[in-house]
């Protein structure tokens, strides 16, 4: 951070608003003058793709519900309206849908290229845990926003899900009532289902403005993973970062819109539209595709108690990532241990998506066991141990060193 | 390296051992079929749309219901073509329930705006008429069929836009009605399919050839029939689909030339830095 800006407005009406409500300032600051470390590479442009994305669901969302009817006998018909009879509204849906494993494709690339070059480590902890609150916002929003459709998968999918909670002995059985507003999903569901579903994006850019401003305390990591030391070491926002940001957002546009034009339902499942039907269920229960890694987690413990707790655990052990990974160096590229651990870790969370849209017998759920046996010994004894016995190399001396003797 | 070579191993043994030990429940692959529509150029063919309306209409409307088609859209851009007189005049074929000034209930011939009416009264009759199980709604047909694709034919599908599981699996169906094999115990009221899963399914065998009668000299085969109703349910599940392709070649060709400029901006502002 610059400290107090230097933000010097020219217009004489913008000069008197900013003695009034320094706002200029503070976008300049943020946005303008924040500097960045100059090594950044392309890995680093998905935090502004992912402010896109949230941008476009929020828009995309906003127009689908002026035509939507959260109503169980109307809503299947309502989202075909929305198809056939309401103004580019395939578009609109398309967009919102595909949009919603865009965001996903992109946090799972933000989240591993931080696990990559060591983010999360000293200072940067809080802006950490803001992240792993947002993913998991996203995965609520995305799984209520998966029900609204009510098809087939959306209603068997929201009654899986929603069981895990009867696991909890003694409050399991309420608590799903309570969830459900009945005592089965029905109709009270859908309904808060689509009132939280257009709730939780706003509590998400509310926690994605804790974390931009958790980032702007304490600066971005760099692929060196050490700290900018001299004005050379860094390079302002503007019109740097603007400019490899939008470039990276257009290429990823490129990659949405190939599957929002061309196949758009290749991401979701078939059954999903065939109207939802209490009375019929479909021959694999399959979760959102960016769920399948943690429902495997799920199905390969025998007892339901504990899967559920291992599919929670799965995902909170990430908040504790800054206190199990004990290595002092950040970036990967001097860990040659850590590195090869890492990408070990990506095949198994790979593998264990493939595996949770397979069924759950035989030889499925002997691999699904042993890699997730892996996945929590990642992070609880290969981690800790690591920064122990690790032998890293050395580090550059700045930045720019860095990045000059990468040249050379 | 030796241990990402171990690695690549692992990965490429399970993927290939783990589906060929837990598939294979008997039900083949149905055939990939040529689809005017498949691909990002792809447009249907008015002609086979126009005919599969016909199996539709003489064949599947018996059973079936198709109730979130309205006549209007059989008139519609990138549809079957029909012009909006003979979808008034096809409309008026139709006796639609309403009710009149007085609040009586009556049947009134159909008009362009009107929904495909569906061939019972509700659900429970639609069961109860055949065999305990509704057939189901023919609106979204076309989307909502597929079949396992497997390993790594998924993957390959994002790149060559394999979009047509639905009407590769429909014309299947059609055409894999035969004797059950002597070891198969066919359930009351079910009929052997090659390509069902399960192979029990509770319609009967719905086309034969000679069928329907095609005034434009396509071959009046089971094979052809099912193609064209195929093709058809594909147009009601998804009616703006060349929109959506047409509108997706304008998007992408922005977006490269958008990418381009872009591309060549970062080079010059960094090329100070670099």
């Amino acid at each position: 951070m610059s400290g107090h800006s230097t933000y010097q407005p020219q217009n004489p009406v913008l000069q008197w608003l900013e003695k009034r409500l320094p706002i200029g300032g503070l976008i300049h600051s943020s946005f303008v003058a924040y500097p960045t470390p100059r090594n950044l590479n392309y890995w680093w442009t998905f935090g502004g793709i992912l402010s896109f994305m949230l941008g476009v669901q929020i828009i995309t969302g906003i127009v689908l519900a002026m035509h939507y009817t959260p109503h169980v006998d109307l809503a299947f018909k309502s989202v075909e309206g929305i198809m056939r009879d309401v103004n580019y509204g395939w578009l609109l849906r398309y967009l919102h849908s595909n949009g919603a494993s865009m965001f996903f494709i992109a946090v799972y690339i933000h989240i591993f290229r931080g696990m990559y070059y060591g983010s999360y480590k000293e200072p940067r902890e809080v802006l950490w845990i803001l992240g792993v609150i947002i993913y998991l916002l996203m995965m609520a929003t995305g799984f209520l926003g998966y029900t609204l459709p009510w098809g087939q998968m959306s209603f068997w999918g929201a009654t899986v899900i929603t069981n895990f909670f009867s696991a909890f002995p003694g409050i399991g059985e309420p608590l799903v009532t309570w969830l459900w507003g009945g005592y089965a999903v029905g109709n009270p569901t859908l309904n808060r289902f689509y009132s939280l579903h257009y709730l939780l994006p706003f509590v998400i850019a509310g926690v994605v403005v804790l974390h931009v401003w958790a980032l702007h305390v304490v600066g971005q990591n760099n692929p060196a993973g050490i700290e900018p030391k001299s004005d050379k070491d860094s390079v302002p926002f503007t019109p740097y970062a603007t400019v490899k940001d939008g470039f990276m957002m257009v290429c990823f546009c490129l990659f949405f819109a190939w599957f929002a034009f061309y196949i758009p339902n290749y991401l979701g499942h078939a059954d999903n539209y065939i109207p939802a039907n209490p009375a019929v269920t479909p021959a694999h229960i399959v979760p959102e595709w960016y769920y399948l890694p943690f429902y495997a987690i799920l199905r390969a413990i025998p007892d339901k108690l504990l899967g559920v707790l291992a599919l929670f655990g799965s995902i909170i052990i990430l908040a504790f990532l800054p206190w199990l990974d004990t290595s002092k160096v950040r970036s990967a590229r001097y860990r040659p241990l850590y590195r090869q651990f890492f990408w070990v870790f990506v095949v198994v969370c790979v593998l264990l998506g493939w595996l949770g849209a397979k069924p759950a017998e035989g030889i499925y759920t002997l691999i699904a066991q042993v890699l997730t046996a892996y996945y929590f010994a990642h992070f609880i004894i290969i981690l800790p141990l690591l920064g122990i016995f690790e032998k890293t190399k050395p580090l550059p001396n700045s930045i720019s060193e860095s990045v000059l003797s990468a040249k050379a | 390296m030796m241990k990402r070579t171990i690695l690549a191993l692992t990965f490429a043994g399970l993927m290939a051992a783990a589906p060929a030990m837990a598939q294979d429940h008997g039900t083949p692959q149905p055939p990939r079929q040529k689809w005017s529509f498949s691909g990002p150029f792809g447009k249907f063919d008015e002609a086979q749309l126009q005919r599969g309306f016909k199996v539709y209409k003489e064949v599947c409307a018996s059973c079936h219901s198709m109730e979130m088609v309205a006549f209007r859209n059989l008139a519609e851009a990138g549809g079957p073509g029909f012009s909006e007189a003979q979808v008034a005049a096809l409309a008026a074929e139709y006796k639609i329930k309403d009710l009149d000034d007085k609040g009586e209930a009556i049947e009134r011939p159909g008009r362009s705006a009107d929904y495909f009416p569906s061939p019972f009264a509700n659900p429970k009759a639609a069961a109860a008429a055949n065999g305990g199980t509704m057939p189901p709604d023919m609106s979204t047909l076309g989307k909502a069929r597929t079949y396992e694709r497997g390993f790594p034919w998924f993957l390959i599908d994002i790149v060559t836009q394999y979009q047509e599981q639905a009407p590769d699996y429909i014309t299947a169906l059609m055409t894999g009605y035969e004797d059950a094999p002597k070891d198969f115990a066919l359930p009351p009221g079910g009929n052997y399919n090659k390509y069902f899963p399960g192979h029990a399914i509770a319609m009967p065998k719905p086309l034969s050839d000679g069928q329907v009668t095609y005034d434009d000299g396509s071959p009046q085969t089971v094979e052809q029939y099912a193609k064209d109703i195929s093709a058809f349910l594909v147009w009601a599940a998804e009616p703006h689909m060349l929109a959506r392709k047409r509108v997706g070649f304008q998007v992408m060709i922005f977006l490269l030339v958008l990418a381009g400029l872009m591309y060549f901006t970062k080079k010059k502002v960094w090329s100070a830095v670099h």
